[in-house]
């Protein structure tokens, strides 16, 4: 290739290869001008309906879910001995297929070990087992949450006591409406075995040890707002 | 090139030699020769303008090793497994509601229970989901066995795979559309299942569920990729396949010997 442009036989010059109507300095020949402009002008119209399309079946990772602080009820409906069940709406305008369950009971300091604040005075657990997303049930007479789907059980504060979830059951924050007087839930938080708070996770994802390195916070984290 | 050899025509096709004292070009006399003579042309019609003949000649009556047996015919029954799949989803579409708020469960018990046929149209795609997959996987193993997958066939038996994978995704994303208890909590597992990938896992299931929880566009979205995003790339790709299996030729089975052929056993020229 590299003598190809030496004396004689083809200069990279247009005007060296007596090209008609070449211009001194020119190197690029119409055809390679013409080619390289209908490849890109090819390339520009299909990127002007693919990149759109893309963008917008990929939009929805970036979306925030619009979260409301729901009413469940006044402090009387719940005790720190056991858990009252409430129907949650995470999901709005998609009907029952957007509802879940919280187990909700009120704060006991004799077993609630982490730090008191103005959002969890009320102990509000989701009902999703964290192996993988199956609704998991309180069994009030052994005081375990047991999975239906792959054996998962927690105990009475969400730890994992068996089976294979990675990490204690997710919350919600509560708090306490002076105005309404009623409790009041907020958005899902996720915990790791200390019960630190982390933004919510997905079903499957460990927040001990690596875990917490390999499956990166999400764009879309419901944020909580102060009033 | 060489030229293709003729379709080997049945008996009752193959046009009767010239009785001497006959004409040369026998007229069509009854309806039946008219009507055959109708169809002729019609198809020397499209053929002069296109030449499909050779390509499907080349595709239909192409040469095959001594020894196949009803193994070979596995493929094929997978492919018309998924073409059985195709017609059965298009006329499903006619009656589906991919609607989350409870019109998607509906439409299936309307097009179960009151529509005509319904019931049974259903039934053809959903056992004819496993058929396909329990097809696909003894092709892939009669493939196997038999050593069909070396060179120079390697290709099709990645864009096999290829095949493997996008109809396990169609398993995937149909199992969501009877939207009842069974198919939401077996999604939802699902998803969280690809959410355990590490670094991508996240953003592999929030794209999957069309954002962080399962929500009133996850339906649509699997509807559209098992409708037709997966549908058309399998249709593709088994084009590709088939004209690989049609250019490369088929294997002979492991226990038939090569012929012997003298010219080729000569060690020094």
């Amino acid at each position: 290739m590299a003598d190809r442009h030496k004396e004689g036989s083809k200069s990279k010059y247009t005007l060296d290869r007596q090209m008609p109507g070449a211009f001194e300095g020119e190197t690029v020949t119409r055809r390679r001008f013409m080619t390289g402009v209908t490849h890109g002008a090819g390339a520009v119209a299909a990127m002007a309906f693919t990149l759109p399309a893309l963008g917008f079946a990929i939009g929805p990772l970036f979306s925030r879910l619009p979260w409301s602080w729901q009413p469940i009820g006044p402090p009387e409906d719940f005790t720190d001995t056991t858990y009252t069940t409430k129907v949650i709406q995470i999901v709005q305008g998609i009907g029952e297929a957007g509802n879940s369950i919280a187990y909700v009971r009120k704060r006991d300091p004799a077993i609630d070990t982490e730090p008191l604040d103005q959002y969890n005075h009320w102990v509000a657990l989701s009902s999703r087992c964290m192996h993988l997303g199956c609704p998991v049930r309180f069994v009030a007479a052994a005081e375990r949450f047991i999975c239906p789907c792959h054996g998962g059980v927690y105990d009475f504060r969400g730890m994992v006591v068996g089976g294979p979830p990675v990490r204690p059951l997710d919350r919600f924050y509560t708090r306490y409406n002076t105005s309404t007087g009623l409790v009041e839930l907020g958005p899902r938080y996720s915990v790791n075995s200390e019960l630190q708070r982390f933004s919510p996770r997905d079903p499957g994802q460990p927040l001990d040890g690596i875990g917490q390195y390999l499956y990166p916070p999400r764009f879309d984290t419901a944020s909580l707002t102060s009033r | 090139m060489p030229k293709l050899p003729s379709p080997p025509l049945p008996k009752a096709l193959r046009p009767a030699p010239r009785r001497p004292g006959e004409p040369d070009e026998k007229q069509a006399t009854t309806p039946i020769e008219v009507a055959a003579d109708a169809g002729i042309s019609v198809v020397d019609w499209i053929d002069e303008r296109t030449s499909l003949s050779g390509g499907i000649r080349w595709m239909m009556f192409r040469k095959v090793p001594r020894g196949i047996n009803w193994f070979y015919t596995l493929g094929s029954a997978t492919m018309f497994a998924f073409l059985n799949q195709a017609v059965t989803g298009v006329f499903l579409a006619m009656y589906y509601r991919p609607d989350a708020a409870g019109g998607a469960y509906e439409s299936v018990r309307y097009l179960t229970d009151q529509a005509f046929l319904g019931q049974l149209v259903r039934a053809m795609h959903k056992w004819g989901a496993s058929v396909m997959i329990i097809l696909i996987f003894m092709h892939m193993a009669r493939v196997f066995f038999f050593g069909a997958y070396k060179y120079p066939r390697e290709l099709t038996w990645i864009i096999g795979v290829v095949l493997l994978i996008l109809t396990m995704a169609m398993g995937f994303t149909g199992y969501l559309l009877p939207f009842d208890q069974r198919s939401y909590w077996a999604t939802i597992v699902g998803v969280n299942i690809n959410g355990t990938g590490p670094f991508l896992g996240p953003y592999l299931s929030d794209f999957l569920r069309a954002g962080p929880e399962f929500g009133a566009t996850t339906l649509s979205r699997f509807y559209a990729i098992h409708m037709m995003l997966i549908p058309g790339l399998i249709a593709a790709l088994i084009g590709a396949h088939l004209y690989l299996v049609s250019k490369l030729g088929i294997s002979a089975p492991p226990w038939i010997k090569a012929q012997e052929e003298p010219e080729l056993r000569q060690t020094t020229l």
